[in-house]
């Protein structure tokens, strides 16, 4: 399974027949096995790395810090659901060290980012302070380097 | 006006161009072609090894070493062997750094053959072993391997080709161009014909790090065979290094002296910047090997696969990174298949025939190319077939 999972990790647009090629197995089984990864969130969805920097020149992305005073029975986790329920969030994650969640959010500008963090992640109960860093610029993301890449001219052509 | 011809060596010119480049001209100046023609790695070099390069630079190290290479080179070199292959080299005595494999290849063979005499080349096979043993004024004697034999050198095949002026044997497993390999008994049964004989060889293992499915054995390994060997290797395969030329040649000791004189004469001592980064790729490189075979071997059965499907008898490829599969059932002969494939659907792939006799019929594929540009090969493949 772990091999099929990456494999789709790099490229989910292998098809079960190339993914069955590849690694020897059945093209049934290969579909059984998407099926039930995807019942049971190991796959959790698929979607395009897309550079917006390309699309949008205003675009924004910035990763806040944020620090959280912890609920009592329900840890980080009650804080962490009220904040990934907004649609701007990308990603949270839980962090060890000087702060507790990293949000990752896209907004169309920087007034659309400034106005999430002060009009809903600030005045969320237990939000104790966040710092606000803009992503200035993307270079490489799941694996992938957004930059066009150069290649060599010349190359020998036949060896 | 000079006549050229009467005054150029008529040995290099008895040479045969090759007859690829037109073709790939051909593929430069298309849109949305796809080479599964070129041997080399899609990868990059991995990066830490690189910045090793970098880093030499930056230390200034930028004259020549010894001639045979850094002893760094030369100790990491010898314990890569033993450690990936169970091979005991001398690094002070028995190995020698080379621009590339062909470089070892060209000096063991000019170290070894005196005019007139013999040099067993199998083919199919890499194109460079019978032009320089022509070069070195020897004579090159192919052996047919075969289809049913999944293009391994037999011994009867061997035994046929030995004659009194047999003094070399090529042996180039994994090969370039069927994907062929030599197992363990392939290989004793090699080493029963030449016990006895004074007859060396050099075995080209510039592909052993990419096997699927077993290891690489050395004949170098096989009881008898360790004296008379000469072990041609290199980072150009295993670590995607083609453009640094890094090789090496590893022999018992009287035969490296004399392949260092050569050495020494023509070339000086290998690149430093890239012997810098070869002692990187020796102690921290093995991951990397792991990480490329792996991707090789999905590419390999997805190529592998999709020919099949189409009809075309291929036989497993189990090393390297070619696949060889039979054209004869398209009834087109290996230069039209490529030449057609290329100019109606744009695909770039070698016809047999490039690599010497025995391989008409068949077509060399690449696979270190993306799965992507596999699977459209395929697709544009199919097309082709169908409209035949």
């Amino acid at each position: 399974m772990e091999d099929v999972l990456r494999l789709l990790e790099k490229d989910a647009r292998f098809t079960p027949q190339q993914l069955a090629a590849m690694t020897g197995k059945k093209a049934d089984d290969i579909e059984e096995t998407i099926k039930k990864c995807e019942a049971e969130n190991v796959i959790i969805g698929y979607t395009a790395l897309v550079d917006w920097d390309k699309v949008d020149p205003n675009a924004v992305t910035a990763l806040i810090e944020v620090k959280i005073a912890p609920q009592r029975g329900a840890g980080f986790d009650r804080i962490a659901e009220r904040i990934y329920q907004f649609e701007e969030v990308e990603s949270l994650y839980l962090m060890s060290g000087a702060f507790d969640l990293a949000v990752v959010i896209a907004g169309r500008s920087i007034r659309e980012i400034s106005e999430f963090v002060f009009g809903r992640l600030a005045p969320i109960d237990g939000v104790t302070s966040t710092a606000t860093h803009i992503i200035l610029k993307k270079y490489k993301d799941k694996h992938r380097v957004f930059a066009n890449q150069e290649e060599q001219q010349e190359r020998l052509l036949f060896t | 006006m000079m006549d050229y011809s009467g005054i150029l060596s008529d040995r290099v010119q008895s040479l045969a161009p090759s007859g690829i480049r037109k073709f790939f001209d051909l593929l430069e100046s298309m849109k949305d072609g796809i080479s599964l023609g070129v041997g080399e790695p899609d990868f990059v070099t991995p990066w830490h090894i690189r910045d090793a390069g970098i880093y030499s630079l930056e230390k200034g190290f930028t004259k020549y070493t010894s001639n045979a290479g850094l002893g760094v080179l030369r100790a990491e070199i010898a314990g890569y062997l033993h450690r990936r292959f169970d091979l005991r080299y001398d690094p002070q005595k028995q190995i020698m750094v080379t621009v590339g494999g062909s470089e070892g290849i060209d000096s063991a063979i000019r170290a070894l053959l005196n005019p007139g005499e013999e040099a067993i080349i199998p083919v199919p096979s890499f194109v460079c072993y019978g032009p320089l043993v022509t070069m070195a004024g020897g004579v090159p004697v192919y052996v047919g391997t075969k289809r049913e034999n999944e293009f391994r050198l037999t011994a009867d095949e061997l035994r046929a080709a030995i004659t009194p002026k047999t003094k070399l044997l090529i042996l180039p497993y994994p090969n370039n161009p069927t994907g062929a390999i030599m197992e363990r008994k392939d290989l004793e049964a090699i080493a029963a014909v030449l016990e006895g004989t004074d007859i060396i060889v050099i075995s080209d293992e510039i592909y052993a790090e990419l096997t699927y499915g077993q290891r690489h054995v050395s004949i170098a390994n096989i009881p008898g065979m360790y004296e008379r060997t000469i072990l041609i290797n290199g980072f150009s395969k295993s670590h995607a290094m083609t453009g640094w030329r890094m090789g090496y040649a590893c022999a018992p000791q009287p035969i490296i002296k004399q392949m260092l004189k050569i050495h020494q004469y023509g070339i000086m001592s290998a690149p430093t910047t890239s012997q810098y980064a070869a002692i990187e790729a020796m102690r921290e490189g093995d991951a990397d090997i792991e990480l490329m075979r792996q991707e090789y071997d999905y590419r390999r059965k997805l190529l592998v696969d999709g020919l099949r499907k189409l009809g075309l008898d291929c036989f497993e490829p189990r090393g390297a990174f070619y696949v060889f599969p039979s054209i004869a059932s398209t009834g087109l002969n290996s230069d039209e298949f490529c030449e057609r494939f290329l100019l109606e659907e744009k695909v770039a792939v070698i016809p047999g025939t490039a690599f010497g006799a025995g391989g008409e019929g068949f077509v060399r594929m690449c696979y270190a190319s993306s799965a992507e540009n596999i699977s459209e090969a395929l697709k544009r493949l199919e097309v082709f077939i169908n409209r035949l």
